[in-house]
């Protein structure tokens, strides 16, 4: 119990100075919400009835604190931009990058395990040999690229999918699926290079320990060994890797959502840095922080499940 | 020779950017076809059909669906089709009667009074009452008695002092403007929305009165519209437009290489290039001011002989040869040539290219050897950011060093130009269509200022381009206006870039207007096969 209530107090302090830092970092930056969304037009009358109304013009610890009480309660107030409430911006935007981050975690789960423990049960082998040459090179390969590539060859060449036809969710959940696989594989390809990696030096160093050769002199078949008693305990680093990528996949993957036109929460970030509007950013970035420290617990429990000897304290 | 070649190159250019009315038409014709006549330059008959949907891309969400609200530039060119205000632009840059059938500007400039046309309803189905205009009307002049901070008050109209709506004998209604003080050229900012009283929900689904009505919005998605049946004009020929909302150009570029988008209007010119197989490229203007902005508060911009050096130093051709493939027309003032009979095309060579010219005057300012200057360039827009780096090569030749400081939109917008910190700065500056509209920032007064150009002669004619009635006297006022901004080299002016449209070559239709809009109801397929 106290290590939950030490868990969440954590949690909200992380989050309080993250909030404070970006705020601060907004008045560092130069630009004005209110000049940005007027244009080259406005008078200065204007401009100052427009700073007045959005509430520019109060002192910074007062703008802060009305922003943070709002946010205690889930109110992130009204885009500068948009003039619509940001939590109905920020939903708008969730199935996309949601979605995105599911279909590239099961694509990494369901290709990266089996194939990270062949590597290793047949290390050396042919098999091997060319899982590992392919990921070393695919590991180097920037998403972004790998977007642009899969775009060429799959979009434009073979005519798999309609480039830039990200079809809603709640219109087409099919046809959804269809085009997400593709900007998935660009976020998730890397990764699996990086998570068989991971994976398959994780279990090769466990292999040399006691305890399999108990298991195995037990008369375990070798996939029993690997199984029921490697995978587990080689999955401890793997799961922290996995928190890592679970958490930058789920926190938008900004470029991937440029190259593919998805409409979700990294390309809202962007236009909202671009044109100061503040409480979209702060909204997003709370998200993108929320998210990492979430997963990060997450995966505390599941180091518990996965190995007993790790008590929480 | 060859300079005699480049000059007279650029006069054909000015001559044929006034005809440049819609795309790909041959530019030997004379013919103007009407009912968005234009036809793509291939030889074949063609008759406009209608029905039909296509997808037009564009490169920025929409800021709101409210048209009092939306400020983008982005936003206004899609709404265009959707709302319409007391008057409208045509192609050719007139002001045409719209949901008024009849405009009348009293002589002293210090009335207008607007008949309403017969016969126009909202996309709800509910005709426009005297009362939608006058509230509309006032919503966005600010003259509402509570005034929403959001909507965008048109400054221009704060010398209204009154709105009012009456009847004439033959019952028509009729809307009466009245002024504080007499303006002539009102016109140009009457084009705003006529939306019904007491429709809260313009922001989510907006109505209006254009030839298309609103469909559905997604956000950072698409913007969709439908034929709108019940049109008192000419009725638009497609059934369906979808403005998909692209990430940037380069995505919207790989939509439309793979068949998704059917008309595409900010190409650059090398891409447009790449996409002659299956688009027609219309040329056409992008109705800016680009130019090296000088500013007058900074040494040694304050000394005239410095500006006209710098005019003298940059040579402009080069960089429309250099940065959009030749295309594009010289300007020589702070006017381009949208804006037919005002447009002083006398100036475009007042400066020509001359560097012994330029040194001598710099060598009389003071400083033969040159100096060091900043060019201030927002980021975002490449094709400044390659005009600037010309211009960084050409300055070298006499000895000025300028470097590049790349600054993101936002910080441009508030310590640019409003905080007016920079020495010089390239961006294009857009208009309206009232000839005030892209003169009004040199006023000495303007909080728009931004070169803190300061002219009381300027100042003095413009206040009396304004208020003229005599059409002929305001078009000398206005030339004269441009010659003083030419004479005192206020700025480098450089040229009205232009604008390259990518439109499927199973449509025609395409126009281009000399303000910033997507008039997709003139876009039609085109019913014949081409004749090879």
């Amino acid at each position: 119990m106290r290590y939950y209530v030490k868990k969440i107090v954590s949690l909200i302090m992380v989050l309080f100075l993250i909030m404070l830092l970006t705020f601060i970092a907004f008045q560092v930056i130069p630009g004005d919400g209110a000049i940005s969304r007027l244009g080259v037009d406005a008078t200065d009358e204007e401009v100052e009835a427009l700073r007045e109304a959005l509430g520019l013009n109060r002192s910074l610890p007062e703008r802060f604190f009305s922003f943070l009480g709002g946010a205690v309660h889930g109110d992130f107030g009204k885009s500068y931009q948009y003039s619509k409430p940001v939590s109905e911006l920020l939903t708008a935007r969730l199935p996309a990058t949601v979605g995105l981050a599911a279909i590239s975690i099961i694509l990494i789960l369901v290709i990266s395990v089996p194939l990270g423990l062949l590597c290793s049960r047949k290390e050396g082998g042919a098999a091997d040999r060319a899982v590992t040459i392919l990921t070393q090179t695919l590991m180097a390969v920037p998403a972004f690229f790998l977007g642009i590539i899969i775009t060429l060859v799959f979009g434009l060449i073979l005519k798999w999918f309609q480039i830039g036809g990200y079809i809603d969710p709640k219109v087409n959940f099919t046809g959804f699926l269809q085009y997400m696989i593709f900007p998935a594989a660009a976020v998730a390809v890397p990764k699996i290079a990086m998570t068989v990696k991971f994976l398959k030096t994780s279990v090769l160093r466990e292999l040399k320990l006691d305890y399999v050769r108990t298991a195995r002199s037990k008369g375990n078949t070798e996939r029993v060994v690997l199984w029921r008693h490697v995978l587990k305990n080689a999955l401890i680093p793997v799961i922290t890797f996995m928190g890592m990528v679970i958490a930058d996949v789920l926190a938008g993957s900004i470029v991937i959502e440029q190259v593919f036109n998805l409409p979700g929460v990294g390309r809202l970030l962007v236009v909202a840095i671009g044109n100061r509007d503040y409480p979209v950013v702060e909204a997003v970035v709370v998200y993108i922080a929320a998210v990492v420290l979430i997963v990060n617990f997450i995966v505390d429990l599941l180091y518990q499940k996965v190995d007993p000897r790790v008590r929480m304290r | 020779m060859k300079k005699h070649g480049k000059i007279l190159l650029a006069l054909l250019l000015i001559l044929g950017i006034s005809m440049l009315g819609g795309c790909g038409k041959n530019e030997n014709s004379s013919d103007d076809q009407e009912k968005g006549g234009a036809d793509n330059g291939v030889t074949a008959t063609k008759n406009p059909s209608y029905g039909g949907s296509i997808v037009v891309g564009i490169t920025q969400d929409l800021d709101s669906l409210d048209p009092h609200k939306a400020k983008a530039a982005g936003t206004e060119e899609v709404l265009f089709n959707i709302f319409e205000g007391i008057v409208k632009p045509d192609k050719d840059g007139n002001l045409v009667p719209a949901v008024a059938s009849d405009v009348a500007i009293s002589e002293d400039g210090m009335s207008y009074t607007f008949t309403l046309r017969d016969g126009v309803k909202f996309h709800n189905g509910t005709p426009v009452t005297a009362e939608d205009v006058v509230y509309s009307l006032k919503r966005y002049a600010g003259l509402l008695e509570t005034v929403d901070p959001e909507v965008k008050v048109t400054s221009a109209l704060s010398c209204i002092s009154d709105i009012t709506a009456s009847e004439d004998e033959s019952g028509k209604s009729k809307i009466t403007l009245t002024l504080s003080e007499a303006n002539t050229e009102l016109l140009g900012y009457l084009t705003g929305a006529i939306i019904p009283k007491d429709y809260d929900k313009q922001a989510d689904a907006p109505v209006g009165t254009g030839p298309f009505r609103f469909v559905s919005y997604t956000p950072l998605q698409s913007f969709v519209m439908e034929k709108n049946p019940d049109y008192y004009g000419d009725a638009a020929y497609l059934d369906k437009v979808t403005f998909k909302i692209s990430a940037d150009v380069d995505a919207a570029f790989l939509e439309l290489l793979a068949g998704g988008i059917d008309v595409f209007p900010y190409l650059t010119s090398e891409q447009a290039s790449q996409l002659t197989e299956k688009f027609n490229i219309c040329v056409g203007t992008t109705n800016l001011v680009q130019a090296l902005f000088l500013n007058h508060a900074e040494k040694p911009f304050d000394d005239i002989r410095v500006r006209q050096a710098m005019c003298h130093a940059i040579n402009r051709q080069e960089i429309l040869d250099m940065v959009a493939d030749g295309k594009g027309s010289l300007i020589g003032s702070g006017m381009f040539a949208g804006f037919a009979k005002y447009f002083n095309a006398d100036l475009v060579n007042t400066y020509n290219y001359d560097i012994e010219k330029a040194k001598e005057l710099l060598t009389a300012a003071g400083y033969p050897d040159g100096f060091e200057m900043t060019i201030t360039v927002p980021s975002n827009y490449q094709f400044h950011v390659d005009t600037a780096q010309v211009i960084v090569e050409q300055l070298k030749k006499v000895g000025v060093q300028a470097k590049i400081q790349l600054v993101e939109w936002g910080t441009w917008l508030s310590d640019t130009y409003r905080g007016r910190q920079f020495q010089t700065t390239i961006v294009g500056l857009d208009a309206n269509l009232a000839p005030s509209d892209v003169l009004k920032r040199y006023r000495s007064t303007a909080s728009s200022n931004f070169l803190t150009y300061n002219n009381a002669e300027f100042d003095e004619i413009f206040a009396l381009a304004v208020a003229e009635a005599d059409d002929a006297k305001k078009v000398a006022y206005y030339k004269q206006l441009q010659e003083i901004l030419t004479n005192d080299a206020a700025s480098v002016y450089i040229q009205d870039p232009a604008s390259y449209v990518a439109v499927s070559k199973k449509l025609s239709g395409y126009t281009f207007y000399p303000v910033y809009v997507q008039d997709m109801s003139k876009i039609y397929y085109i019913e014949t096969e081409q004749a090879k």
